[in-house]
């Protein structure tokens, strides 16, 4: 299996949120409104306009407080489950680069795919809704970017190596080697769901505690409702499937 | 920084005291991360967890206002423990100097208090001199009268158990720290100090950092890679205006401003020109009159001839005794004795202390002429919050300027490099840069006074000033040329020609230099500052040394009292991390302090030539509130008594007397400890960052930080409406509760604090808040008058 991946080191994220900014400057995404709201963490969650949020999270352990830093995003499955979902309506709706294996969605075509179902669908609870147009959205991988030969803005901008990409096998080897690294002195260290995904995280502590969606929720792969589409519409499926 | 941003990653050990470095100066972390990656220990100590203390290996905290009690007991922890480098101490620094009969230390009082003046005699505290009249030494440090008896006697008193009192660390925290910083005490291990605001902006702010010098000094940390204390500068070209003279005490180049009472050039010099009749001091300010008459050749040029004393004389003079500092400027503005004022790239209705009284200090002027990029809370004072526009007379100028980027010229960062930028795109609208609008302003002037002839024209029409503004142009006349043909050091030059470094600037008026220090940055080679070369040699690779890429000031010298990383053959204390190395004909690696040979061949000089007696300064008998480092609560403070001595605050501190001038201590009006900070997302008062929407949406609103405990005690819930007040004004922000604040034990008492940033004003974003600086008191460090935003006392609660 080819393509890029994304390693995020969150052991290294100062949570500067440089690669958030960064994300809505290179798409040309507006700002959301906001309040502060007892959190540096703003917006509150993923939108239709910000793909990329910064995570933070506090807890007390044993006395010693932690903080820790989680830049969320798409992490562009393997076998994405969204896809899945989406194909059983519209051909074309969400595609895998074959060249990168970043998951596109085109934002027209998914007006016609049932938004619940496709965010049930993501393990990582990442698509969001535009209530307006019924567009939904995330990290395209900065594709336009990557075809041409650059980096994503998010990796781009990173001042303290938290964010990289590169080929697969690169992303994964550096994800081991920083991983062996921290072990010795984070024993729970741990990277997410490696195998499964394109953006791989390295934590240095239960996942969980990071948030809530770090690590997939649900098997990835095929969905109930997905499943039961099959069932009832196996033409349509296999004609998306092509 | 005596080092730079790259060094840091040479580090055994970083401490991050004063600073949240990793949201302020978030690149910095580049290098601290680098640091870690090869096993370096991260330590932070701050009032608040922070994203620093979120990536440190160890945390501690400590109440605002208290670092040099934290410190002194660092400092006693290596005289009890013998963590210091010996050889270092004894050789480079001033341990070993003998303190004349009349130095003495009382009660939180040195020898020579004026309590009526409220200043010290510094002669009380000078070396013994020997009959050349150099001071005399014991190397044995026994003497009873020598620096480092004195300094062991002073900081006895900073035991774990007073420190924890008055810190609020407990004591194991302590003993943690200072164990693993004083860890580097060694040959072959450093460990750098990284600093801002959080110890400037104290009425100790001063005595912080010598703390901290004290520290490295012992420890044989300055002059070596990964070492030195580190300044990060609040702005990326802090360190640039600064050597420029930006403040009022300074000409360019830390040269002294002339006092009133120095009529003649011979005078002024005479009077700051250090005599040092020890051969092996370098003692480089000797050279100070090279430096001034060059600076007067850059202001007059050949209108500055030796018969009238090169225009010296044109120049405005402060009073003898006249301070003249931001406090001070809006004291007397508040009290009407100013009439106008350039606000140029600056917003102090927010980014004052005391920030109301700067406010209402504005009403009082007949003009203001506001340079900036966007509208403000300075140039719209008149209908901000609480004003009567009808009722105000100022007449307000606002005069829109480029931004960075639409500019071209240099920048010096906090590690001195003067980087060269070019501009990326032409101002919209006509709008000019500030270089622009001085050199036209100026113009103006000139004609005027031509035309009108004014009174004293000599300054204004003599002025060596261009018709057109050219960064280039300026950049050459700092550096500096050649006035006539002339011969210097067996070289000869022509008229006209760029001088190659200061080593050649004259006092004869041979020279042009509009700053010594830069000379070196803008030679017949070129313009070096926009070198973007990475060539390095080996030995430099190793310490991630790039003396190609940009320009350093001095004469391109990377780490500062280099000569201090080498023993006393020229042989690096530590060789992987080698930053000067003698062959046994030259010095390799950096630019060495000085070319002279290493001191054993006899020919050397001691390291730290700026000083008169090239000595690193443990002792440091030239600073307004005395030779060591003494904790003195902050102005406004928790706690009735200092604990270390009857003297509450600073004996040296300047009180200012206006009805805007309310400060109250230990009141229970006022209960909790404040302070203020940055926030990554907002520029300083966020007069750039507030009108940039995906900034706002990051950090959209005031909000104040506080602990859990806190929060219950006042019945407030994360996310609530809160107001904020102290006896100078209040402002309204959003309670943050979190478990990154905690109440600390102070004398037995639980003493809670809070935070908050100082990015907002009243313009813009709506609903965003004001600036925390209406809360901050205006008084300041007696040596520089930065205000004591960093702790004070306030009330909070529900709205």
């Amino acid at each position: 299996m080819g393509g890029k991946s994304f390693f995020i080191d969150t052991s290294r994220c100062t949570a500067c949120r440089g690669c958030q900014i960064a994300c809505k400057e290179w798409h040309g995404l507006p700002a959301t409104p906001t309040k502060q709201w007892g959190s540096h963490q703003n917006p509150k969650d993923l939108n239709f306009y910000t793909y990329k949020l910064v995570r933070f999270s506090e807890h007390e352990k044993r006395g010693k407080l932690v903080w820790y830093f989680f830049p969320d995003q798409c992490r562009h499955c393997i076998e994405p489950p969204c896809k899945d979902v989406a194909d059983g309506y519209v051909k074309g709706a969400i595609v895998k680069d074959s060249e990168t294996g970043a998951i596109i969605y085109n934002l027209e075509l998914m007006k016609k795919v049932p938004f619940d179902e496709v965010r049930e669908a993501c393990p990582y609870n990442i698509p969001r809704q535009d209530e307006k147009t019924g567009m939904v959205a995330k990290c395209d991988m900065c594709i336009d970017r990557v075809k041409a030969g650059l980096l994503p803005m998010c990796v781009k901008t990173c001042p303290t190596g938290a964010m990289n990409f590169g080929e697969r096998d690169e992303m994964l080897a550096l994800a081991q080697k920083r991983l062996a690294e921290v072990k010795r002195k984070f024993p729970n260290a741990q990277l997410c769901d490696p195998e499964d995904v394109r953006v791989i995280y390295l934590v240095l502590d239960n996942p969980k505690l990071y948030h809530k969606f770090a690590i997939a929720s649900v098997t990835p792969g095929i969905t109930r409702k997905a499943a039961l589409r099959k069932l009832l519409n196996p033409v349509g499926f296999l004609q998306t499937l092509g | 920084m005596t080092n730079h941003w790259i060094d840091i990653k040479n580090a055994d050990v970083i401490l991050i005291m004063g600073s949240n470095a990793a949201e302020n100066h978030p690149i910095s972390f580049k290098w601290v991360t680098e640091a870690r990656k090869n096993g370096a220990i991260l330590i932070h100590v701050d009032p608040r967890f922070t994203r620093t203390s979120a990536k440190a290996d160890f945390y501690t905290r400590l109440r605002s206002g208290t670092d040099i009690a934290f410190l002194g007991g660092m400092i006693n922890y290596i005289l009890q423990k013998k963590k210091y480098f010996k050889e270092y101490v004894v050789e480079y620094t001033n341990a070993s100097f003998i303190v004349n009969k009349k130095y003495g230390f009382k009660d939180g009082l040195f020898a020579g208090y004026d309590p009526k003046k409220r200043k010290y005699d510094k002669s009380y505290w000078a070396f013994e001199l020997d009959r050349n009249g150099v001071p005399k030494r014991d190397k044995s440090l026994r003497h009873p009268r020598c620096v480092f008896q004195l300094l062991k006697k002073h900081y006895s008193r900073y035991t774990l158990d007073k420190v924890s009192k008055i810190t609020g660390t407990p004591k194991e925290d302590l003993k943690k720290v200072y164990e693993l910083y004083a860890s580097t005490g060694r040959k072959d291990r450093s460990a750098t100090l990284m600093y801002a605001m959080g110890w400037t902006q104290h009425t100790v702010g001063v005595q912080n950092i010598r703390a901290m010098c004290i520290i490295q000094l012992l420890l044989g940390n300055i002059g070596v890679a990964g070492g030195g204390i580190n300044a990060l500068r609040g702005e990326s070209n802090v360190q640039g205006s600064t050597d420029h003279c930006l403040l009022f005490h300074i000409w360019p180049g830390y040269l002294k401003t002339p006092r009133a009472s120095l009529k003649t050039l011979a005078e002024y010099n005479k009077k700051f020109t250090p005599k040092s009749p020890d051969p092996m001091s370098a003692n480089w300010w000797q050279n100070y009159p090279k430096y001034s008459v060059s600076l007067l050749k850059a202001f007059f040029g050949d209108k500055a001839t030796k018969a009238n004393d090169f225009g010296y004389s044109w120049l405005p003079k402060l009073d003898d005794g006249q301070n003249a500092a931001w406090l001070i400027l809006f004291d007397e503005m508040y009290k009407g004795n100013i009439k106008g004022f350039f606000a140029w790239g600056q917003n102090p209705a927010c980014s004052g202390a005391n920030a109301d009284k700067n406010r209402k200090a504005m009403a009082k002027l007949d003009w203001m002429v506001n340079v900036n990029i966007f509208e403000n809370e300075t140039g719209s004072f008149w209908k901000g919050p609480d004003m009567d526009p009808k009722k105000i007379k100022t007449e307000v100028f606002f005069l829109p300027c480029a931004v960075s980027a639409e500019k071209e010229g240099s920048i010096t960062n906090s590690g001195r490099w003067m980087q060269w930028r070019y501009k990326a795109a032409n101002p919209p609208c006509g709008i000019k840069g500030d270089g622009e609008i001085m050199v036209e302003l100026m113009n103006k002037i000139r004609k005027l006074y031509k035309k009108e002839k004014g009174v004293f024209p000599e300054p204004i029409l003599n002025l060596n000033w261009p018709k057109e503004y050219n960064p280039h142009e300026i950049a050459k006349l700092i550096n500096g040329y050649f006035m006539k043909d002339v011969t210097v050091k067996g070289k000869r030059f022509r008229k006209g020609e760029q001088v190659p470094s200061f080593a050649y600037l004259q006092d004869d008026g041979s020279t042009c230099s509009g700053n010594w220090l830069y000379c070196g940055s803008y030679t017949e080679k070129g313009n070096m500052a926009a070198r973007r070369d990475k060539t390095q040699t080996e030995m430099q690779a190793r310490i991630g040394l790039f003396p190609n890429w940009s320009w350093c000031w001095p004469v391109n010298r990377r780490i500062l009292y280099n000569r201090a990383s080498v023993d006393k053959h020229g042989r690096p204390w530590n060789p992987a991390k080698a930053v000067i190395r003698w062959t046994g004909s030259k010095w390799e690696g950096d630019v060495p302090d000085g070319g002279w040979p290493p001191l054993a061949t006899g020919k050397g000089k001691y390291p730290f030539i700026m000083r008169k007696w090239g000595h690193g300064q443990i002792f440091g008998p030239g600073r307004a509130d005395g030779p060591f480092p003494e904790h003195y609560e902050p102005l406004e403070c928790p706690v009735k008594r200092n604990l270390m001595s009857s003297q509450r605050i600073n004996p040296t501190v300047k009180l200012f007397e206006t009805d805007a001038d309310k400060w109250r201590s230990c009141d229970p009006r006022y209960p909790f400890v404040a302070t203020t900070y940055r926030v990554t997302e907002h520029w300083q008062t966020g007069l750039l960052t507030r009108w940039q929407p995906w900034l706002v949406e990051a950090e959209p609103q005031l909000f104040v930080e506080m602990s859990e405990e806190l929060a219950q005690l006042r019945g407030i819930k994360n996310g609530d409406k809160v107001v904020v007040e102290s006896p100078r004004g209040k402002v309204t922000a959003v309670a943050i509760v979190t478990k990154r604040f905690k109440p600390f034990k102070i004398l037995g008492q639980t003493v809670h604090q809070v935070g908050l940033p100082w990015c907002y004003g009243w313009v813009a974003p709506k609903d965003g808040g004001d600036s925390a600086n209406l809360l901050t008191p205006s008084v300041g460090d007696p040596n520089t008058l930065i205000p004591e935003t960093k702790a004070f006392m306030v009330n909070v609660r529900k709205r």
